[in-house]
């Protein structure tokens, strides 16, 4: 699915990713861990192309291609979909607009016929009821006025119409209370199959009781510095990040 | 160049005038314009705002007779606006698509009975001449040249208490001619008290490079607790050389709202003034410019606030693209007696291009202690965050642009009351924002399919 390989990467002339390498198969679920500063952020970044995000070295393939060298909006088109921390509020395009414009685009270049606007309307009607937002929501601004949740249930339905290959999801549960929380985990367990993978991006083990991940990985100082089942991340809660960070700098 | 303009333009005047109701008029507008001397660059008003492509024009009258075209008819019907309406060709009446004349509010000078001559004796020239008062420099000459040549015009009155249905569309259009011409166009609209009205005012052309010169000038009475929703749309074709003013005189309790818009041209500028006279008005002002290529765009604003207890409500958006220039100049007066007023004023601008200018200037002169005023200007480009939000599910960078710029013009577009009129805009915006059909059909496609009325 996706191969990442002694990933480095600058922002604003800092080093923050230094050699990360994951290997993430088909259907899998990966969940990275890790303190703030770690880059965890800055991973989904890179992956999704975004400006000011430079790769210094190593190499990132998806389902065979190189992907670093793509606009963001080619990589999203080859099944990579980030679903952002902070979505944006775009006041003045309508949520309806703004997927359609974006599940067109990505059908186009896979080859999938077009749908029109009725069909569209109807699907994106069902994907709302399956986040449980109101089909209002279709109507307004891009997350404008949305809270938190619904900003996230928003995402989650973007992902659903696009049916993405690789879901990165960056700190999807932050700011989400516990039934927000569990609405959106049981939208991502539906998305889960043979074909599709999920990198997790989370700051607390919360999150993994109710995605259950295959594997977590920690990443300290922009590497992975261990990896394991989805018992680590219980590990984790009780033991913090400190005894890996310096365990890391020990070996470094 | 300048004093040739000036000569050839008072000539046309003199010949044009020639309605013995507005012989006064007429003399003082013409001793006026006379007067007065051209701006140029180190004219405060006109600073940024260069007159180079109108005093290099050898203008003449226009053509007795002009073709009515296909296009023209298209442009005059406003996207099939369900409103009665006065078209008008290069000054002269289209008597086909007029019906507006039906009404017993609408006439023109020409045709005015007896009552209707005493409100244009009355009113003609009068919300005009406020301005002259307040001595904010927001009476120009090219106001004078109107005065001086004023010899037809519209007259809307409505009456007491009384309530129009449907916006009233009033359409100056052009269509190029052998020789480049000068027109002046005017408007009087009086409500009286309680009066309620809907005024779509429509500068419109067909697509062939224009040769013409407009001078138009509309002046606003609104009488005690009356309310004007007032359109007006600049939507030429980009060589028509453009100077518009709209003067409004607020009484007591009385609303104004407006929502002006502005497309670019070679020349287009704009004085909008607005006298709160009496407590209790209410001015919602809003507007939109998007000049591209190389077209210089100039709104200026005044809002004259003389009495206390009124409230102004100004928000204008621009988008520049390619070289074009745009000036924002807007300008809120409080006089010593104005207490508790309350105004604000945005002005919101995106440049699309290194090479596109704005030049923007709010300013609050307040000689009165105990307002409450607040502005605000901002320039700067497309968001970051927001471009890459939309590349990031699979949006092409461009139509991530036309669709961010749209929606910034669009937010004031979904605020307008009359959302026919802002079904007649959002695709003619839409489209300059994507000139590639392709990027612009998302934003269109939910008004072509019909689902935009649909409940969701």
């Amino acid at each position: 699915m996706i191969s990442i390989n002694n990933l480095h990467a600058n922002v604003e002339d800092k080093n923050i990713l230094k050699g990360l390498n994951l290997e993430i198969k088909p259907g899998e679920v990966h969940a990275i861990m890790g303190p703030n500063g770690a880059g965890k952020s800055t991973l989904g970044n890179v992956l999704a192309g975004r400006d000011g995000y430079e790769v210094t070295a190593g190499s990132v393939t998806l389902n065979g291609k190189d992907i670093l060298e793509m606009e963001p909006e080619e990589r999203a088109r080859e099944g990579l979909f980030l679903a952002f921390q902070y979505p944006v509020e775009i006041p003045g395009v309508s949520n309806l607009e703004f997927l359609k414009a974006s599940v067109d685009a990505v059908r186009a270049h896979q080859g999938k016929p077009a749908l029109d606007s009725v069909q569209f309307l109807k699907l994106a009607r069902e994907k709302c009821k399956a986040v449980n937002l109101d089909q209002s929501f279709l109507k307004r601004g891009v997350n404008e006025g949305f809270s938190g949740g619904e900003k996230k249930r928003n995402e989650l339905m973007q992902m659903m119409l696009l049916e993405p290959s690789l879901c990165i999801l960056d700190e999807t549960d932050s700011g989400l209370d516990i039934d927000a929380l569990q609405v959106v985990a049981e939208g991502v367990n539906a998305m889960r199959d043979a074909n599709r993978s999920f990198i997790v991006v989370t700051h607390y083990q919360r999150l993994l009781d109710y995605i259950v991940p295959d594997y977590v990985h920690v990443l300290a100082n922009g590497r992975i510095v261990k990896s394991g089942g989805k018992e680590l991340a219980l590990e984790l809660e009780e033991k913090g990040y400190g005894w890996l960070e310096s365990a890391d700098n020990g070996a470094a | 160049m300048a004093e040739q303009f000036h000569a050839q333009q008072l000539a046309l005047a003199s010949e044009q005038a020639r309605n013995p109701l507005l012989a006064a008029l007429n003399a003082a507008g013409q001793q006026a314009f006379a007067a007065a001397s051209v701006p140029n660059r180190k004219t405060e008003a006109w600073k940024y705002t260069s007159l180079h492509n109108l005093l290099t024009g050898d203008f003449q009258r226009p053509a007795s007779q002009s073709e009515f075209t296909a296009a023209l008819r298209e442009a005059a019907t406003l996207g099939n606006l369900k409103a009665p309406r006065l078209v008008f060709v290069n000054g002269q009446l289209n008597n086909e698509l007029s019906d507006a004349l039906a009404l017993e509010q609408v006439t023109l000078f020409s045709q005015a009975n007896a009552a209707q001559q005493a409100l244009i004796s009355q009113h003609l020239g009068s919300v005009l001449a406020q301005a002259a008062d307040n001595q904010s420099g927001s009476a120009h000459l090219f106001n004078d040249l109107n005065n001086a040549a004023v010899n037809d015009g519209v007259l809307i009155h409505v009456g007491k208490n009384q309530r129009l249905e449907q916006p009233l569309q009033i359409s100056w259009l052009t269509t190029a001619e052998a020789q480049p011409f000068s027109l002046n166009s005017r408007l009087l609209m009086i409500l009286d008290s309680g009066a309620e009205a809907t005024l779509a005012e429509h500068y419109a052309s067909d697509e062939q490079p224009q040769n013409s010169f407009t001078n138009a000038l509309t002046e606003l009475v609104i009488g005690d607790n009356a309310r004007l929703q007032h359109y007006r749309l600049q939507l030429m074709q980009e060589d028509a050389l453009h100077i518009g003013s709209t003067h409004v005189a607020l009484a007591r309790d009385s609303q104004y709202n407006a929502f002006h818009l502005g497309l670019g041209t070679r020349l287009t500028r704009n004085d909008i003034v607005v006298n709160h006279n009496a407590g209790g008005s209410h001015c919602e002002l809003s507007g939109v410019y998007i000049p591209q290529n190389q077209q210089l765009l100039d709104f200026h604003t005044c809002i004259e606030h003389k009495v206390p207890h009124c409230t102004t409500n100004e928000v204008f958006r621009g988008i520049m693209n390619d070289k074009a220039r745009a000036v924002f100049n807007g300008r809120i007066h409080i006089h010593p007696q104005a207490q508790k007023t309350l105004a604000e004023l945005s002005n919101k601008n995106l440049l699309l291009t290194n090479t596109a200018e704005i030049y923007t200037k709010p300013e609050l002169e307040i000689y009165a202690d105990d307002v409450k005023c607040a502005h605000g200007a901002t320039v700067a480009q497309l968001e970051e965050k927001a471009m890459f939000y939309m590349q990031s599910r699979g949006i092409s960078k461009k139509e991530a642009e036309v669709m961010l710029s749209f929606g910034f013009i669009n937010e004031l577009l979904e605020a307008l009351p009359d959302e026919d009129i802002a079904q007649v805009l959002r695709p003619l915006l839409a489209r300059r924002f994507g000139r590639d059909q392709s990027l612009s059909r998302h934003l269109l496609e939910n008004e072509t399919a019909g689902l935009s009325g649909e409940n969701a």
